[in-house]
């Protein structure tokens, strides 16, 4: 076994893991990145369409383009990368952390550090999630699966295609698959909504014109050794019997049904979890419930753009280096969601700085307001155009707001932040 | 010149695969065949891994006595082979006086088969052998010598063995056509099996272990009539993080036609509920429906009141080969020379297979098949270390003895690419076999990351091509194709 030390450990080489990784060197930390595949970039490197990078690097991008860049932004920093590297298990001991990683090359590695951060993205949902009755043929794929068989091998996964869930990884392979020669027979979403973002639906199915199923599911999975079918049916209202179900012949299935922040060593290590994100609860510094264990991006809840993801990981690259210059936390404030949303991260709000949040909505609608309240005083409004559970919304709220201040000067003792989504009322919800 | 055998077993599944590494013990040449491309595939592949107590069936059956019998065998059988097994012990639910009743039915019957340590127990006792049953439950029965087991990785294993001592295993051997040659009654009698894809073996004994298809098979060779009726079962397999993971295997009370559905704490610390038990009249059933997923979570629940929807990673569904009469046919037959039945092997099957290979080997032997016993036989076969079972300390000494063991390649169950690699060394080309060989793609993900690394590992090994490699032989294809720029548009 080798023994290796660094101030930080990343677990994980993709955009989060390398944006934490720079920002964490870039201000002196020794750092190292594990990471499982035998490059970095993460899941970027099959993504090989553009659209990335818009608002970090204020272009259009392909995902590889964007991992490059990620990568090249360590050029000239000492930070230590181990790839084809897969860690294992996690333990804190008197205040230091422990990682034990294992890889053809290094074989067992301990690696001795400070504060970890979990960058280790997410995974999809498969078929056993969804519960889908019928046979258990060959033939479906995650829509990242058959990514990686097109874009990084060559291959053609079948020639009549369903695809099960409108996740933006499904609208990008519906577009892929009708490209390499394939035919998309439907894209079916069991929400009355799109799950993807608008620019997919419209670029990836209607300049296609591949049919989408809003409000239907698939019910039965036909074939003895290939996946031979599928049929479709309308979700049921509270009426009850929903008519119209119909069967679509194909060779292939492709489930783009969400996405879960893969957390298996952060469970093991006793890092609490968020029944809505799925990824770790977390402070104002993104610290997890484990002292010295912090979390980033998908692994800590899904992002809709990768931009944002690494937005998220130089703030808690930055919260690192405080943490491990010996800055204390600061008194913080609960936060949580109130109406209409499903989740807010962080969890906390720290009197000191600026703090930046993410959250997603339940409702879809226009002319929606955010507020965020503080013991049941309004501290932000903020009108938004239009919301709708797919698309993230972000927004930053300063300790020094008079509303924010005035309440602790006055020694208030409610101390709860709460966000929630409001539609007016006469527009209805 | 095709290769003529002492012995043909005709199917791969715990029976078949229990029979040939008996019979391997003895200077016999012995030919295994299996339809699947890899054993197990066909019934056994999805049984419960419930090794019995013992208590189920009537004394008068054949397979009551097996039961009891196999069951006993298993603890040596796992020293040999190293699958996983662990006689966690049964306990039997009952909610009311009525269901009381029939426990202690089932306690007389216990103790009539012989079963060992076998008690009935009050409600305070029944909570204290498992503290998740639902608090309802006001008495039951224990069967302490009752337990769990991969069923694949036994019948893996099993064939391991057989393999080892000089049994040839043919898989894709799908039995279409029999011929007979020599005069009836003379030495020099034997039979010729054609394969479906035009190969053939020729054998002077032949055992008919074919699961559901053994009254087609015994149809073939001019033996007896009779008709195996399917009897479907679903089961749902529950994550390794849920809370509804017992410390022993949960029966309900049963009815005539069933064991009723279980609560299975699997060897590898996932959940089982089911199997539900549905007439079916398709050998080939194996779909699920949502019918009976009501109906198993509504049963489980009864039974633990933790299980939750909210656990499931997969389902499944498996078929049963049962007889009219419900018990065991394993007899000579008495039309066909020099050719045995072993069907209608339902539940206890499983439990009963190392007990069905002793007997079978009687029958050989009192119908005048000499039996030498071998010198060079071994019992044992080699174990592959499992990475996620090692300590820390085992996983550094197994890294650097081979760098393999360093690349994981199944996140969400720890699979190292040298597991992968024994695996495909042993036969197990398809990625099911693989899966069940490893548990590579059984865990929470279902294969999402590692089912590519998997796909990179076969074909390296193997120098099988893309659109070669199955999920399970057949027309399981994978993958079609290159991507080629005249079919794009």
């Amino acid at each position: 076994m080798k023994h290796t030390e660094f101030d930080a450990v990343v677990i994980g080489g993709g955009a989060s893991g390398l944006s934490a990784a720079a920002e964490m060197s870039r201000g002196g930390a020794s750092v190292a990145v594990v990471e499982r595949e035998e490059t970095l970039g993460g899941i970027l490197n099959q993504c090989i369409h553009n659209g990335f990078g818009l608002h970090q690097y204020n272009e259009e991008l392909t995902g590889p383009e964007y991992a490059e860049r990620c990568i090249r932004d360590l050029d000239g920093l000492s930070v230590k990368v181990f790839t084809g590297m897969t860690v294992t298990l996690m333990e804190t001991e008197e205040g230091t952390q422990l990682l034990y990683g294992f890889s053809r090359e290094s074989g067992m590695v301990r690696f001795r550090c400070r504060a970890i951060v979990l960058a280790m993205g997410c995974r999809e949902r498969n078929r056993g999630n969804l519960g889908t009755p019928g046979t258990r043929p060959s033939g479906i794929f995650t829509a990242g699966l058959a990514q990686r068989l097109v874009n990084i091998d060559g291959m053609v996964p079948g020639r009549e295609c369903v695809i099960v869930g409108s996740g933006d990884i499904g609208l990008i392979m519906a577009r892929r698959m009708t490209w390499i020669g394939a035919r998309v027979r439907g894209v079916i979403e069991i929400q009355p909504y799109p799950a993807g973002i608008t620019r997919n639906i419209v670029q990836c199915l209607r300049d296609f014109d591949i049919p989408l199923y809003l409000s239907h599911s698939i019910t039965r999975i036909y074939g003895k050794d290939r996946i031979s079918g599928v049929d479709v049916a309308p979700v049921r209202n509270a009426g009850g019997e929903a008519s119209g179900a119909f069967h679509i012949p194909c060779d292939t299935l492709l489930l783009s049904v969400g996405l879960v922040p893969e957390n298996e060593i952060s469970r093991k290590a006793g890092v609490r979890l968020h029944p809505e994100t799925g990824g770790p609860v977390v402070d104002a510094r993104y610290m997890t419930s484990v002292t010295g264990i912090f979390a980033c991006g998908n692994v800590l809840h899904v992002h809709d753009l990768v931009d944002y993801a690494s937005e998220e990981a130089r703030h808690c690259g930055q919260a690192v280096l405080d943490y491990l210059s010996g800055v204390s936390a600061g008194e913080q404030l609960r936060v949580g969601a109130g109406r209409n949303v499903k989740y807010v991260v962080p969890g906390r709000f720290a009197l000191t700085g600026k703090n930046r949040f993410y959250l997603r909505s339940m409702i879809t609608g226009t002319g929606a307001r955010l507020c965020v309240r503080l013991g049941g005083i309004e501290v932000l409004r903020r009108k938004l155009p239009y919301v709708q559970p797919s698309e993230m919304i972000s927004f930053d709220l300063a300790a020094d707001e008079d509303a924010i201040s005035s309440r602790f000067t006055t020694g208030g003792d409610e101390t709860d932040l709460e966000v929630s989504l409001e539609i007016p009322e006469k527009e209805g919800a | 010149m095709m290769k003529r055998y002492d012995v043909v077993v005709i199917g791969a599944g715990v029976s078949g695969a229990a029979i040939a590494r008996r019979l391997s013990a003895y200077r016999l040449s012995i030919a295994l065949l299996e339809k699947e491309i890899d054993v197990s595939f066909g019934v056994s592949k999805a049984n419960s891994g419930v090794i019995h107590g013992g208590f189920h069936h009537s004394p008068d059956l054949l397979k009551s006595r097996l039961e009891i019998q196999g069951n006993l065998m298993y603890d040596k059988l796992q020293r040999e082979l190293h699958f996983p097994f662990r006689r966690c012990g049964i306990l039997v639910a009952a909610f009311s006086t009525e269901e009381m009743r029939i426990v202690q039915e089932l306690y007389n019957r216990g103790v009539a088969n012989g079963a060992i340590g076998i008690e009935l127990c009050n409600g305070d006792r029944m909570h204290m052998l498992e503290p998740k049953l639902n608090s309802d439950v006001m008495g039951g029965l224990f069967a302490p010598g009752g337990g769990i087991v991969e069923p694949y990785r036994l019948v893996f294993s099993l064939v391991e063995s057989a393999v080892l001592n000089g049994v040839d295993l043919h898989t894709n051997f799908d039995v279409a056509g029999v011929e007979k040659s020599g005069k009836t009654g003379s030495e020099d009698r034997e039979y010729v099996l054609h394969g479906s894809d035009g190969q053939s073996i020729r054998g002077r004994w032949v055992i008919n272990a074919a699961g559901l298809f053994a009254d087609r098979i015994s149809g073939l060779f001019g033996a007896e009539d009779f008709r195996i009726h399917p009897r479907k079962g679903e089961e749902f397999l529950l994550d390794r993080e849920a809370s509804a993971h017992t410390g022993r295997v949960i029966f309900p009370v049963p009815n005539p036609v069933s064991k009723g559905m279980l609560v299975i704490p699997t060897v590898e610390g996932t959940t089982m509920i089911g199997p539900t038990a549905l007439e079916t009249d398709d050998k080939e059933d194996l779909a699920t429906s949502s019918e009976n997923f009501e109906k198993v979570f509504y049963s489980a629940r009864r039974l633990i009141p933790s299980v939750s929807e909210r656990d499931i990673i997969t389902s499944f569904a498996g078929l049963r080969p049962s007889l009219e009469d419900g018990d065991f046919y394993i007899a000579r037959s008495e039309k066909a020379e020099r050719f045995v039945q072993v069907a209608g092997i339902q539940s206890p099957g499983l439990t009963a297979a190392p007990a069905i290979a002793e007997y079978v080997k009687d029958l050989l032997k009192q119908g005048g098949l000499e039996l030498t016993e071998d010198p060079d036989y071994q019992g044992e076969i080699p174990a592959v270390p499992r990475f996620r079972s090692m300590s820390l300390h085992e996983q550094d000494a197994a890294v650097k003895a081979d760098p393999a063991y360093g690349n994981i390649i199944c996140r969400c169950e720890n699979v190292s690419e040298a597991e992968v690699v024994a695996a495909i060394r042993r036969g197990h080309t398809s990625l099911d076999g693989i899966k069940f060989y490893t548990r590579a793609g059984m865990g929470r993900c279902q294969g999402g990351f590692c089912s590519y690394k998997i796909l990179q590992i076969l074909r390296r090994e193997t120098g099988l091509p893309w659109e070669k490699i199955t999920k399970r032989g057949r027309k399981s294809w994978i993958v079609r194709e290159r991507i080629s720029p005249a079919k794009t548009s």
